[in-house]
């Protein structure tokens, strides 16, 4: 200790110091986003994986490359995962339609063993989130008031209380959440897709994401408990419907009411 | 009370009547207020909407203060929907959840109330425009004007006030943009902000201090506000059309009792169960979705009701900095500095504008044609180009604030970017209402150069003849003595130039006076007169002499 304590005035004591925090810092930082890189390319066999890069080649390559590497068009999917592919293939999103602020929602262009033959090639091009496991998507285990909760302070202010959706700028847009399904929703929050920001396991935990899907679930499963929802999108449909069918049967009513002779 | 003929009553209903009357007086009052008479027309049932409504507002709102409680105190809720149990949350908003779900017709009756009053300023408003677009402002009414202006800035605050119960995350929202708007008022606006909240927002105490507003003090200001506005309203008589028969000294219709008092009674449940129907229907306000209030976050689709919109939108087209130039403004003083937010400051100032504009209009127009006369007959809007022109500025310019409230969902539903949405708005807020004024005028100066027509020259009948020579012509009939009476009866002020007064100067205010009125009227239509009409029938009947069989169509 007097050792130590003798030497904290040498000058290189400080820069002894800064690089011990920085190690620290990043050891610590390494270790907790470790967490986030699920490698599951273990699940896949490598039929698969041939099978994907056939298919990657003659749908996919045009933009992101012969070996993923990216291009002008697209960016490199190396390390991006396969809940990246499983995302956006399998909603449909990718191959995209046409170039434009975000990528679009369409009919989904491949089967599932089709979807996860792709997941699989870009998942073996290097580690990135895997899809996720069955038990955090059994809405059965999770806590609706709780994803609620987690919903509202992250991401409502995008997606909307009622996830209906929201703009954002320029032509972008957070689209609606009604009927997505649940495996989706997950990878959505991990993989951060289009204009969307990563929610990573430190961030929101598994846990805490099959939360967010129970609420998103129930919500949509119990339906309106006040009669038809106008689509809820808040004060604006509302006002709207009164200026137009509200006072429009009013209106209707003075017409009849003041031609009839008394 | 003793005369000769003291009346002997024979039934029940005669001896409670007279045991009323022999107290109050009250058959005077009956006879008075039942002979009262009333146009017929449906747009002047606006006003009688806004009033039932407000009553439905009274029902509703009784049944919503038995079970609701404005505290904030915080407290878990336990209420039987699933999807916030266990969430912390204000006892407010708990008992508007208890109430939605747990209190039996509950939800539908916050439904009835918040339908009703998203249904009663409307009808103010469509009132408002109708006595606007009519000039039934004119005098002797000015003073109802301003009472009625009043009335729906109170109908604002009502709703306004209501809006920020539930406690939810919409109305926190919203409460915390006034609260924005109250500390942009330079030097007291702090001070202001926190007299209302109690201290930092939100503190503890607003929802109690709005409640009093909510269901105490605004409501009985409307009230006696719409008692003075309807002593008015028969002070001054009904305005109406004119036709034949109506003039300036009767008011033709039908009085009170008993056609009028079983209408107006009738129509009362229509809006009630028009309210009702829509209520049991459709969704309004679903506080559920929002969960409690809670200051970090702001949930995408979060804009105020309908009549607060306009301000939403004042907010959102205003630029917090343009290019280089800041609308943050730091003024330096002595003590340090102070920021003065001109982002917030010049909507608010445009807003307090556009409704002072609206109070004050009855005086600029008198002041510009100088007309002190009583006005009991209505105009036709196109009668009227210049006030039509300047009302449909008014509503245009509103329009633009209330569509950029709704900027975002534009973007969405329509596949627009959100920032072209406010580039072309902000480009509308400023042409919109030049455009308006200029299209609106047209057209109403064309409608009436096609009215002087139609007298002159009859209505196409929709007939075309062919001469013995090959020519084409369309028949024109004669429109009927009651069409022409209301195509032709009509008033159309003409320029009235600067006017030296009395020392013979013509003030700086006069030459303004009658440079506007150039403006307004230089380029009017006259109603036909007597002898242009009588000139063109001549004309028409000498035609007819001359070989056409249009003999029939004459009579």
């Amino acid at each position: 200790m007097k050792a130590l304590s003798q030497k904290r005035r040498h000058p290189l004591a400080a820069v002894a110091l800064l690089l011990m925090g920085l190690l620290v810092t990043g050891g610590l930082y390494a270790a907790a986003s470790s967490v986030n890189e699920a490698q599951a390319a273990s699940a896949y066999s490598a039929s698969d994986v041939e099978e994907g890069n056939k298919l990657f080649l003659a749908n996919c390559a045009t933009c992101h490359g012969m070996n993923a590497e990216g291009t002008d068009a697209g960016p490199s999917l190396i390390g991006v995962g396969a809940a990246s592919v499983d995302f956006q293939v399998g909603t449909g999103r990718m191959p995209m339609q046409m170039q434009g602020p975000q990528a679009q929602v369409k009919p989904v262009q491949f089967d599932d063993e089709q979807v996860q033959q792709l997941s699989a090639y870009v998942a073996s091009l290097g580690a990135g989130p895997a899809v996720p496991e069955a038990e955090y998507l059994d809405t059965s285990l999770g806590n609706s008031g709780q994803g609620g909760e987690i919903f509202r302070v992250n991401c409502a202010m995008c997606h909307n209380a009622a996830a209906a959706g929201g703009a954002l700028t320029r032509g972008k847009f957070a689209p609606s959440l009604e009927g997505v399904e649940e495996k989706h929703i997950y990878e959505a929050m991990v993989i951060g897709p289009q204009n969307m920001p990563v929610f990573n396991d430190s961030n929101i935990s598994p846990e805490d994401k099959r939360d967010v899907i129970t609420f998103l679930k129930e919500i949509e499963a119990q339906g309106s408990p006040g009669g038809a929802k106008l689509g809820s999108l808040g004060p604006v449909s509302e006002g709207l419907f009164v200026w137009t069918a509200g006072l429009g049967i009013i209106i209707a009513f003075t017409i009849w009411l003041t031609s009839r002779p008394s | 009370m003793t005369t000769d003929t003291v009346y002997q009553p024979k039934t029940k209903t005669g001896r409670i009547a007279d045991f009323v009357d022999q107290r109050t007086g009250a058959s005077g009052m009956v006879k008075e207020f039942g002979r009262k008479i009333f146009p017929d027309h449906w747009s002047f049932m606006f006003g009688e909407v806004a009033l039932y409504t407000f009553v439905i507002l009274l029902i509703s709102g009784t049944f919503l203060t038995l079970f609701f409680d404005p505290s904030m105190a915080h407290t878990t809720y336990d209420g039987s929907y699933n999807p916030l149990k266990g969430i912390g949350m204000s006892v407010a908003y708990h008992t508007s959840l208890d109430i939605s779900f747990d209190v039996r017709g509950g939800l539908f009756m916050r439904q009835v109330h918040h339908w009703s009053a998203l249904l009663f300023v409307a009808s103010v408003s469509v009132h408002m425009l109708r006595v606007f677009f009519t000039g039934a402002f004119r005098k002797p009414r000015e003073l109802n004007w301003v009472v009625g202006s009043t009335l729906l800035v109170l109908a604002m605050a009502a709703g306004f006030t209501g809006y920020s119960l539930p406690d939810d995350l919409l109305s926190g929202n919203g409460l915390r943009i006034i609260d924005g708007i109250i500390k942009a008022i330079p030097v007291v606006g702090t001070y202001i902000s926190a007299f209302l909240f109690g201290g930092e927002f939100p503190g503890t105490a607003i929802i109690g201090r709005l409640y009093m507003l909510h269901i105490m003090l605004v409501p009985a200001l409307i009230l006696l506000m719409v008692a003075v506005h309807l002593f008015m309203v028969v002070v001054h008589k009904h305005t109406q059309w004119s036709g034949p028969g109506r003039t300036e000294e009767n008011v033709v219709g039908f009085p009170v009792g008993p056609v009028y008092a079983a209408k107006a009674g009738g129509f009362f449940f229509i809006v009630f169960g028009v309210v009702a129907a829509i209520s049991a229907f459709f969704t309004i306000n679903p506080i559920w979705n929002y969960g409690p209030y809670d200051p970090s976050p702001v949930s995408a689709g979060t804009q105020p009701d309908w009549y607060i919109g306009w301000a939403d939108g004042a907010l959102r087209l205003m630029p917090g900095q343009l290019w280089d130039f800041s609308f943050d403004w730091i003024i330096p003083f002595p003590w340090g500095d102070n920021l003065l937010a001109m982002g917030v400051l010049v909507p608010a100032v445009v807003l307090v504008a556009l409704l002072g504009g609206m109070f004050v209009w009855p005086w600029v127009e008198r002041w510009i044609t100088k007309d002190d006369r009583e006005h009991h007959l209505l105009d036709r809007p196109r009668n009227a180009p210049f006030r039509t022109a300047v009302g449909v500025a008014g509503v245009v310019f509103y329009c633009v604030l209330w569509a950029a409230a709704s900027s975002d969902l534009i973007a969405t539903h329509f596949h627009v970017a959100l920032n072209d949405v406010t580039y072309w708005l902000r480009a509308l807020f400023f042409l919109g209402p030049i455009l308006g004024f200029i299209i609106a005028r047209r057209i109403a100066l064309a409608l009436q150069r096609k009215d002087r027509d139609i007298v002159l020259h009859g209505r196409e009948a929709g007939i075309i003849e062919m001469s013995p020579e090959g020519a084409f012509t369309e028949r024109h009939e004669q429109v009927d003595e009651y069409k022409l009476y209301k195509l032709t009866a009509f008033e159309s002020p003409e320029v009235l130039p600067a006017q030296a007064d009395r020392a013979g100067h013509v003030t700086r205010s006069e030459k303004l006076r009658g440079s506007v009125s150039k403006f307004f009227f230089e380029d009017r239509v006259a109603p036909v007169t007597k002898s242009e009409l009588e000139e063109a029938r001549s004309h028409h009947g000498h035609h007819a002499v001359e070989g056409h069989d249009d003999k029939e169509l004459e009579q």
